[in-house]
């Protein structure tokens, strides 16, 4: 019976180690000191990544998508916000075209997307700069910032904007002293979202990126056509803490504003 | 905003008032979003499109490209090879997502626990998680260098680079896209139903399999057509773990590309596109789906 009982329990669990494992299997790899991929280690050290940091080969991609994941969420979460005031009072048919073409990102294959990009950016002349990168990952961010800040924008109580503008506050005055507060976990969950979006993105840089404006990702795909060194498995491990910790405070902030 | 009812204006001379005063609040709506909107036009949408008309206007306009897709034995295999995949993985991600979906639900201390399990991997980036699986399934990887220490095989299984790693890896990277739909389903279910059940006398197999999995149905039709449409679009997974022989649509895209073979790429991502929107088109249109479908962007 208690076999019985603990079978979908252990089938949950084998499922579960299926997911986290390979995560677990390159952050380990990462501090080995064989200079190939072995697994258990011969022995742990920071081998990979003095690699890392002490090579302009890694150093510059990764500043490259930092400054790009910046400025998207600087674009993104503007862009997307205002849209997200405006949206959900749109008369209909304008409503359903505008959210269409908005969360259409998300639906759209990478590959179209990209191939679509690269068609276009090329004609003006833009492919190779960090500028063709922000615009286009901007595109790809903004679905999850209007997607953060329709959902903060749906708990408002409406009645405190309506107080606001009644005591005599300007429509700017509310937006900023009433609206803007309220939503505030909204619009930084969407942040979030932006910036790993862009600092996440491979299949647009592979295209746009050229020799010009070579991003993280795209250096660590052109390292694995060639070799699977364990400086990769660093870089992963540097990503995925970056990718955790910045998701682990948009889980935290949606939370703490559903509550 | 609500509108707030005010007394009809008595002395405002009409005519004049309708031509002086444009309602600035009117436009306000169009005035917040129409930065967005012409920006994703203008940086996106255009150019996408402008791609996607290379199908039909390289070098005339005409049909021809989509015509030639009929007799076409590359694009036939690819499309093949891509529909299989994503059926495959659809299912295996359906088969090992619903427990853990309902494991997630069930569990009560260990449940913020499963959620970091499952969240974490769905944070990091595919291509990372491409490369883990290389790792693993790789010549000297972590699974050869494990059956052959138990003595299991006596030289390493070539895995990586087979069409089997794509689909582990895949499925690997797809499965919590089905398992957020349908925990979410599962999580509407009224306890009081369970309870009803299993009081007037049904077993917990038959309380699953009458009352849990048909009201469950909403979360697994929207998981499998995300999954499925996901799968669909996929490319650096399998140009990564893929086998040489198992192109996907999105790889011969790519491959197009490079030859500057824009005609026949805007073909095939017209097809893809396509495929990609009927399918979502069609299951919006079940009962349930559209709003899990919803709250599983998010």
């Amino acid at each position: 019976m208690i076999l019985v009982r603990l079978l979908p329990a252990g089938v949950v669990g084998l499922i579960l180690f299926f997911l986290a494992f390979p995560i677990v299997v390159v952050t380990v790899v990462s501090f080995s000191t064989a200079s190939y991929l072995t697994f258990p280690p011969p022995a742990f050290g920071l081998r990979w990544y003095e690699a890392y940091f002490g090579s302009a080969d890694w150093l510059k991609p990764t500043w490259v998508s930092l400054w790009v994941a910046a400025a998207v969420v600087v674009l993104a979460t503007t862009l997307g916000t205002l849209a997200a005031l405006g949206i959900t009072r749109l008369p209909r048919p304008l409503r359903v075209f505008a959210t269409g073409l908005i969360l259409s990102p998300l639906i759209v294959p990478g590959i179209v997307v990209a191939i679509g990009i690269y068609y276009a950016y090329s004609r003006y002349g833009l492919v190779g700069t960090p500028i063709a990168m922000v615009l286009a990952h901007t595109c790809l961010a903004v679905p999850f910032v209007v997607t953060s800040v329709t959902a903060s924008l749906a708990g408002l109580d409406p009645r405190l904007e309506q107080a606001a503008l009644s005591l005599g506050a300007t429509p700017g005055a509310t937006f900023w002293q009433v609206t803007l507060p309220l939503i505030r976990p909204g619009v930084l969950v969407g942040a979030l979202f932006a910036f790993i979006t862009s600092f996440d993105e491979l299949i647009v840089a592979l295209f746009i990126s050229g020799t010009g404006a070579v991003t993280l990702p795209r250096r660590m795909w052109d390292d694995l056509r060639f070799q699977i060194d364990p400086t990769i498995a660093a870089v992963s491990t540097l990503t995925i803490v970056l990718t955790a910790v910045l998701m682990g405070c948009a889980h935290f902030l949606r939370k703490r504003s559903q509550a | 905003m609500s509108e707030i009812v005010q007394p009809a204006p008595i002395a405002v001379p009409m005519g004049a008032a309708r031509i002086m005063s444009f309602d600035w609040r009117r436009a306000v709506p169009f005035l917040l979003t129409a930065p967005l909107l012409v920006y994703m036009l203008v940086f996106y949408a255009l150019p996408v499109l402008a791609m996607l008309l290379r199908s039909l206007n390289d070098p005339t306009w005409s049909f021809a490209h989509y015509a030639a897709l009929f007799e076409d034995v590359v694009f036939a295999k690819t499309f093949w090879t891509t529909f299989n995949t994503s059926v495959t993985v659809t299912a295996g991600c359906l088969l090992l997502g619903y427990p853990v979906a309902l494991g997630l639900v069930r569990a009560k201390t260990l449940a913020p626990l499963i959620l970091i399990v499952i969240l974490l991997p769905f944070w990091t980036s595919v291509l990372v998680r491409s490369y883990a699986w290389m790792v693993l399934l790789g010549r000297h990887g972590l699974i050869n260098e494990a059956l052959l220490a138990l003595g299991m095989i006596d030289r390493p299984l070539r895995i990586l680079n087979t069409s089997l790693a794509t689909q582990i890896a895949m499925i690997h990277i797809l499965l919590p896209y089905m398992i957020l739909p349908i925990a979410n389903a599962l999580r509407q279910i009224d306890p009081s139903l369970i309870r009803a059940a299993s009081g007037l006398g049904a077993s917990p197999f038959m309380t699953f399999r009458q009352v849990i999995l048909p009201l469950s149905m909403s979360g697994v039709a929207a998981g499998t057509l995300l999954t499925f449409v996901l799968a669909l679009g996929f490319y650096i997974t399998p140009a990564m773990v893929g086998g040489p022989r198992d192109i996907t649509l999105s790889m011969l895209i790519a491959d197009q590309v490079e030859h500057l073979n824009w005609g026949y790429a805007a073909t095939l991502s017209a097809v893809l596109l396509a495929t990609a929107l009927v399918l979502i088109a069609a299951a919006r249109r079940l009962p349930g789906v559209g709003n899990a479908f919803r709250m599983s962007m998010k």
